[in-house]
């Protein structure tokens, strides 16, 4: 063997569960971002001030919402591939958020299309579209909660109970994430909707954010209550100056949200939403790294044979962009929500 | 232990949850290629009939497309929450495959989905085209993957096990192209053609008797039989040599299919029996002598091994296999016929006026949904009591949840479902009811300015 290449060898075990950590944290976070302003949208609809703003709500995600609902499938399908280890004891040990969640997408994907086929049982779409992107809502927030709280794991395999996941901590976390897809969703209805929607838009966005901030006040606390180990990360002399931007940034994009919901500006608001989101992931991302099971289980330790995760990254490396790229220009083509009149 | 054993319970959901999810893609794979032709055709000849027959069509691609969608994520959710041993052992060679499936195939369709459904008047007529030709590349091109890591899980190869029971792929060509991937491919893509091609032409048929939307019933109608007059005949040939491939690197899954306990060099053909697996032989058989080995091995006296020669562990139950095979093989027998009867009366000119054979093409419009259901259950019972053939047990693979949690679950899924699939059929009926090239009635208390967005609620 020859010295380079016993250095790939040494180097990619290393590397790779860290390339295909950054992957799969970009896939949940445009899950996150665009799944929630999705899901968002059917937790307010309800709400919506008319008839016609519903339909205007929906139709601003119809041609959408796949796409947006495929980060999620290549977050587990990724997850499966890159770190098995991970897959195999975190779904279980979330059995029935999962699978609650998984029928709330299904209720409220299928409502897309058979909401504008009833008229008599329209209501009944309506209500599996609002009450499936809830139910979505809250299990993914339960989800993230419990994924901090941390899995029993023996043996490789999950050995708790089947309730495990349901606590205080994660029930507030289903909270906070419902408020935070809302708050992505006012921004969204802020770019999209006509004048009078967009009024309503903002006073949702105005609560929206209060909860927010709220939720990242009391999980700054709680958190590393949750875990010593979590504690000492933050709050030990050095880090405390390398991590200080997160909540600088984050208290300065809550604060950006609050004045561009003051002054009316138009794509500000979601711009600012998403950036509270992402500092709020690289926030939980500084507390659990390197653990992708907490508080045992290292990304390092979960993660597929290197020759998996190498095949896998070849496909990737060109096809994310080229995946991006079109998912633009559908984005692009398709932003003024279709009208009636263009079927006529 | 309770009472409620997981195994069993994640068995029947996965059972219950697969098989509901591929009666879409059955029916979208096909739909999407023949959108395509259609706007190939619209383009090319600028006739309005093609444009009319595609949007109708594109509006029933849409409720099936999204049916399939959601009960799709399910299934990538299921390897864990239900299988997560066959994940931690099997992630490195099924996870790879599944991941190029998501890369590949599926944002592939979601990202030119919306185009296709809701761009026809926002992009040029090209770039319409591109958009359908992507969204039919990336149902042939899921299939590819899928039926890639099924049949790797078939007929494993290119792998090795771990001290810690982990395998590991030592060659990704071999694990791709596994031995029974080419005939999976090819048989499930031909089903999928031709279940897709007898509802388009049953659809037709039945315009054509309602004397409604003539033209367009002939269309569908005749393009339809013009696929299945040769690709019937042909996915009998796929399917035989599937079958000794099967026989090959399945054998246990062959017997089970043939109902054959003895090994024997005159094997005969069982056309109906009751395989009774408490005294290891067939109830009430009708059989033709000698015929199973010409056909299961292509030689008049072939060995054609029975069930009895495999351990009781590692033998599959044969009432499943058998009887499933047997409907699959009838219904593909019926296809070669109609498609035969077809071409005959339409050489004769006498197929659009032949009210009882349009009448037969109506009542076959499902019949592929059967079969592909029918062939799926040959190959997932008939592989049974493993997941991973030869190397892993079903027994082995399931998630320690309690059985309780997949009780729950399976009667969730039951309802919602039951639901979905009742109202997706049913607004589906609707729109073919409706008819291509008709505006529909305006809904009584629709809103004036915006109405519906969904692709499929406009005309």
């Amino acid at each position: 063997m020859t010295p380079a290449s016993m250095d790939m060898a040494q180097l990619l075990p290393v590397f790779l569960p860290l390339v295909w950590a950054a992957i799969l944290a970009l896939a949940v976070f445009l899950y996150v971002l665009l799944g929630g302003y999705d899901l968002g949208l059917g937790v307010l609809f309800p709400l919506a001030p008319s008839h016609r703003d519903r339909d205007a709500m929906m139709a601003s995600v119809a041609p959408f919402w796949d796409g947006n609902e495929t980060w999620l499938v290549l977050g587990g399908g990724g997850l499966l591939a890159a770190f098995p280890l991970a897959y195999s004891v975190m779904l279980p040990a979330l059995y029935i958020p999962l699978i609650l969640m998984l029928l709330g997408l299904i209720l409220r994907g299928v409502a897309f299309e058979f909401r504008f086929k009833s008229s008599r049982f329209r209501w009944a779409w309506d209500l599996a579209f609002a009450g499936g992107s809830t139910v979505a809502a809250l299990m993914q927030g339960g989800t993230i909660g419990a994924f901090v709280q941390g899995f029993a794991v023996t043996d490789n395999k999950f050995s708790g109970g089947a309730f495990d996941w349901l606590t205080p901590f994660s029930a507030v976390t289903a909270v906070a994430v419902l408020s935070g897809y809302v708050l992505l969703s006012a921004g969204w209805l802020i770019m999209k909707a006509d004048e009078a929607l967009r009024d309503w838009a903002y006073g949702v966005a105005r609560i929206a954010l209060i909860a927010v901030a709220l939720f990242i006040v009391a999980f700054s606390v709680w958190t590393p209550l949750l875990h010593p180990d979590i504690a000492a990360r933050w709050f030990s002399p050095g880090n405390m100056v390398m991590f200080c931007p997160v909540p600088l940034l984050t208290a300065a994009a809550v604060i950006g949200l609050w004045r561009g919901i003051a002054k009316r500006q138009r794509y500000a608001p979601f711009l600012w939403g998403a950036a509270i989101f992402q500092l709020c992931y690289i926030g939980l991302a500084i507390s659990l790294f390197p653990f992708i099971i907490p508080p045992d289980i290292t990304i390092w330790q979960a993660a597929a044979a290197p020759d998996s995760q190498l095949f896998m990254l070849y496909g990737a490396v060109p096809l994310l962009p080229i995946i991006l790229g079109y998912t633009a220009y559908s984005y692009y083509v398709l932003w003024e929500a279709p009208e009636t009149d263009t079927y006529h | 232990m309770s009472e409620l054993d997981p195994l069993l319970l994640s068995r029947i959901q996965f059972a219950f949850t697969i098989s509901f999810h591929i009666i879409f893609p059955s029916f979208t794979i096909g739909l999407a290629a023949w959108l395509m032709v259609l706007e190939a055709l619209w383009l090319k000849t600028g006739k309005q009939i093609y444009a009319d027959i595609s949007r109708h069509w594109t509006k029933i691609f849409a409720v099936s497309f999204g049916m399939g969608v959601v009960s799709g994520v399910v299934m990538s959710y299921e390897f864990g929450t239900n299988w997560s041993e066959l994940s931690r052992l099997g992630g490195n060679v099924i996870g790879p495959l599944l991941s190029y499936e998501v890369l590949t195939a599926f944002f592939l369709e979601a990202g030119f989905l919306g185009i296709m459904l809701f761009g026809r008047e926002r992009v040029p007529k090209w770039v319409h085209f591109f958009a359908t030709c992507m969204v039919a590349a990336g149902t042939a091109i899921s299939a590819f993957w899928i039926l890639s890591a099924n049949s790797w899980m078939q007929t494993p190869q290119g792998y090795r096990i771990a001290e810690d029971g982990v395998l590991h792929v030592t060659d990704w060509w071999q694990v791709i192209f596994n031995p029974s991937f080419p005939y999976r491919f090819t048989h499930m893509v031909a089903a999928a053609y031709l279940t897709t091609a007898f509802v388009v032409s049953g659809i037709g048929a039945w315009y054509i008797l309602r004397d409604r939307c003539m033209p367009h019933g002939r269309i569908m109608l005749g393009m339809g039989l013009s696929l299945i007059v040769w690709l019937a005949p042909l996915q009998l040939v796929i399917g035989d040599l599937h079958g000794l491939n099967a026989r090959e690197h399945q054998p246990a899954k062959i017997a089970a299919v043939e109902a054959h306990w003895e090994t024997r060099r005159d094997a005969p053909l069982v056309l109906f029996a009751w395989p009774d697996v408490k005294t290891e032989s067939n109830l009430y058989e009708i059989a033709i002598p000698d015929l199973g080995s010409l056909i299961l091995t292509h030689e008049w006296n072939g060995e054609v091994r029975g069930l009895k020669s495999f351990p009781v562990d590692e033998r599959p139950n044969p009432v499943i296999p058998f009887f499933s095979f047997r409907i699959m093989v009838g219904i593909g027998f019926i296809m070669i016929a109609l498609g035969f009867t077809g071409a005959v009366l339409w050489l004769m000119g006498r197929l659009y006026t032949t009210r009882w054979f349009l009448r037969a093409m109506v009542l076959a419009s499902p019949l592929g949904f059967i079969a592909v259901l029918a062939g799926w259950f040959v190959a997932e019972v008939g592989r049974q009591p493993w997941v991973v053939y030869g190397l892993l047990r079903t027994a082995d693979a399931v998630s320690p949840v309690p059985g309780g949690s997949v009780a729950a679950s399976i009667a969730l899924f039951v309802i919602v479902y039951g639901i979905v699939f009742g109202a997706g059929v049913f607004y589906m009926g609707q729109l073919v009811r409706r008819g291509p090239g008709q505006t529909p009635p305006v809904p009584e208390e629709a809103d004036p300015s915006r109405r519906p967005l969904a692709a499929a609620g406009a005309p």
